[in-house]
């Protein structure tokens, strides 16, 4: 396992600055770009100088030099590990499969490609039809067409996504799609200059200490301001089905609307869908988030999977006063077993939770379930979410000042402290 | 004077050895690489397995001045470039008034002058050392904001720093740089891709208990491997912190303290805080569970004697 594989155009240091080491590593980087890594020209340029820096002595040497170019982050070690041990092992068998995979996948995929266009050129075709025969009918009258939008809007507004027609369904999306978060912010530990800031910014006084006029004025600071991190924690199991989509659009909007979200879905298990959802085509991040995520519409084990966003993700992405919004309707199928703990975790350690339930239309709702009734003490904020109108209501409680706590959620929280 | 850079990667695991951190070949791999290509080590792994202690040990075998800088929130050039020093400007000012100076160029340049100039860690890092290129150590890099990760980034890549009123200052000679980070956010790629990066895994059984010799000489050679075993053991459960290295070498010295030579379950409860450090860890674990680990250790070692 020492030494390396240096005859039949395995890499070999012997000819000289590049030649076929180099080579190799391209082949290789490109094997890793594949596997999804994000290798670039950059890195490959960097690998070859360290090999040729760090040796070709040990195969764990030759190991450890590309790791450290390579990968990125922890979760790339397995991938890298298996790439490594494919391809160096045997460069030529991994340049067969390339070779037969490189054109099945450049080659048919033209026709996928196609298939995948025509779906939504078609769907953008039929749209344009279904529009068409209307306009006909009433050309000049495009202002009576426009009200009628809005009216139309209007009635979507305070339909429940549960009823919504599949065209319903699509306008909400669009509507969704268009939702900004107002950016409420918060006071960070750094400062920008400010008429009336309460401290006094020194360097900026001094400098207007050498104009003609001398030291005339303190120039002043104030905190800057941001809007802190969010993370969002969406239930996907079977009793929430009919909203997942929805919530999934809503997530993708808020994700490229704005820096720092992190996203989450749970059922049975926690996937993190953050990145997949960074992508600005909304259906190439949904296809992306769905294939991550492996328990669609199954049971749910809340207190399981807050277990686990508390152990494995809480520190790394509930820093600098992080809010939480968790879309769940507390249903749990394990009867909310170490729940209440769990929840008490994350409460504590994010700014603030929001908890957004799709079971709160209901006038007559009362936090019966086991699992409303662990969860309930542990929340900032209680909403519905089950409209477009009660998501832009959310947008507007993301806004500390301006909602205070709903004035049934303390009713409840005091009920349940009694108990 | 300073030692020279090693010259392989074996001299690289001697040269830790001699400061006493025991290195496997994987950290000494890119930390080579780190050194002879002048790039920065980005090390992330969790609390307690010596990432911090790279760079101290680093400079310390290579004789090198070791400048640190600890990131926090709100981290910025002020405090970790350079500052002036606002109030003997002032009184420069005031002096130059009483002594009638009207130039106001030639009052600018006096007060903007590096007689002025406060040097923070980073700056500091960038000037001419005797004892040659310093360590510079970037610790808990996730704690600061985004803003001053893309300052950094112009900083290593070209080891410079331009303060308006002075001009560019470039590096001398080019510092060896040691980022850590403890993932409480992930850094962004493109400060990563201009280090090598490591992740710092906990170590096996053997490499830890060697460390453990090393670092704890007072716990002999039973209770060592007790602890070891028993660290080991822990760090397969599902906690919320899994003990470090920095753990082991405690509890070692702890238990050395209190005369243990042999672990028994209530031993292990009573000082389970010098272990783990949240209370749901201890909880958890206090009485039949840490018995029962201990049991299991126990049995792996007489099963499996030292060797």
């Amino acid at each position: 396992m020492d030494a390396l594989p240096d005859q039949a155009g395995a890499p070999s240091g012997g000819e000289g600055r590049g030649g076929k080491l180099a080579t190799n590593i391209v082949h290789f980087a490109r094997t890793l770009r594949t596997a999804g890594l994000r290798v670039g020209p950059g890195q490959i340029l960097r690998a070859i100088e360290a090999v040729e820096a760090a040796g070709l002595r040990k195969r764990d040497d030759f190991y450890w030099t590309l790791h450290s170019v390579f990968v990125n982050r922890r979760d790339q070690r397995e991938i890298f590990d298996q790439a490594f041990h494919v391809y160096w092992r045997n460069p030529r068998l991994l340049e067969k499969m390339m070779e037969m995979l490189l054109p099945s996948i450049s080659v048919p995929a033209d026709p996928e490609d196609k298939k995948q266009l025509s779906r939504r050129l078609q769907d953008a075709l039929q749209a344009g039809k279904g529009e068409a025969p209307k306009e006909e009918g009433e050309p000049p009258e495009v202002e009576v067409e426009a009200t009628f939008t809005v009216s139309d809007r209007e009635v979507l507004q305070h339909k429940d996504f549960e009823q919504m027609t599949q065209e319903e369904i699509d306008q909400a999306l669009k509507a969704i799609s268009r939702l900004r978060l107002p950016v409420p912010e918060r006071r960070t530990r750094r400062y920008r200059a400010a008429r009336r800031g309460p401290r006094v910014d020194f360097r900026a006084s001094l400098r207007r200490a050498l104009r003609p006029e001398g030291l005339t004025e303190l120039r002043k600071r104030e905190p800057r301001r941001r809007p802190p991190p969010l993370v969002i924690l969406c239930d996907i199991s079977g009793s929430m089905a009919r909203y997942t989509r929805m919530f999934l659009h809503f997530m993708h909007a808020i994700t490229n609307d704005r820096d720092r979200v992190y996203c989450f879905t749970f059922g049975t298990r926690l996937s993190n869908v953050t990145r997949a959802l960074r992508y600005r085509d909304v259906d190439i991040a949904l296809e992306k988030a769905s294939a991550q995520v492996e328990d669609w519409s199954g049971g749910t084990r809340i207190g399981q999977t807050l277990h686990e966003f508390n152990n494995k993700w809480s520190r790394r992405v509930l820093g600098q006063g992080a809010v939480v919004l968790l879309i769940t309707d507390g249903l749990d199928r394990e009867g909310a077993a170490g729940l209440a703990e769990q929840m008490e975790r994350l409460h504590k350690s994010s700014s603030r939770v929001i908890w957004l339930n799709p079971l709160l239309r209901y006038g007559a709702y009362e936090p019966k379930s086991q699992g409303n009734k662990a969860m309930l003490p542990h929340v900032d904020e209680f909403r519905p979410v089950h409209n477009l109108e009660s998501l832009a209501g959310l947008i507007a409680a993301l806004d500390v000042k301006m909602h205070p706590a709903d004035r049934r959620l303390t009713d409840w929280q005091t009920e349940l402290r009694k108990e | 004077m300073p030692s020279a850079k090693p010259a392989s990667i074996d001299a690289t695991i001697e040269l830790l050895k001699n400061g006493d951190y025991i290195a496997d070949r994987s950290l000494a791999t890119v930390l080579y690489l780190a050194l002879k290509l002048g790039r920065p080590l980005f090390c992330e792994g969790e609390a307690g397995v010596g990432k911090t202690e790279i760079a101290k040990v680093l400079a310390a075998t290579l004789g090198r001045p070791l400048i640190r800088l600890q990131c926090y929130e709100g981290l910025d050039v002020n405090s970790a470039v350079y500052e002036w020093n606002y109030s003997r400007q002032m009184i420069e000012i005031r002096l130059a008034e009483a002594q009638g100076v009207h130039n106001r160029d030639e009052l600018a340049s006096d007060i903007f002058d590096e007689r002025f100039l406060i040097r923070r860690p980073l700056l500091e890092a960038l000037q001419p050392h005797t004892e040659g290129a310093p360590v510079l150590l970037i610790d808990e890099l996730d704690r600061t904001d985004e803003p001053f990760e893309a300052y950094l980034l112009e900083v290593l890549s070209d080891f410079q720093v331009t303060i308006p009123e002075l001009g560019t200052i470039r590096a001398a000679e080019t510092p060896i740089v040691i980022i850590t980070s403890n993932r409480t956010r992930e850094i962004h790629d493109a400060l990563k891709r201009r280090c090598f990066y490591h992740w710092v895994d906990y170590p096996d059984l053997k490499r830890e208990l060697e460390i453990l010799k090393v670092k704890a000489p007072g716990a002999g050679e039973r209770l060592s491997r007790q602890v070891v075993g028993f660290v080991q053991e822990l760090r397969k459960l599902d906690l919320f912190k899994s003990p470090g290295v920095a753990e082991s070498i405690d509890w070692a010295t702890a238990l050395s303290e209190l005369n243990a030579l042999d672990l028994d379950p209530k031993t292990v409860n009573d000082t389970l805080g010098v272990l783990l450090k949240y209370q749901d860890d201890i909880q958890r674990l206090q009485g039949s569970e840490a018995a029962e680990i201990l049991r299991k250790v126990k049995s792996d070692i007489a099963a499996q004697p030292l060797g």
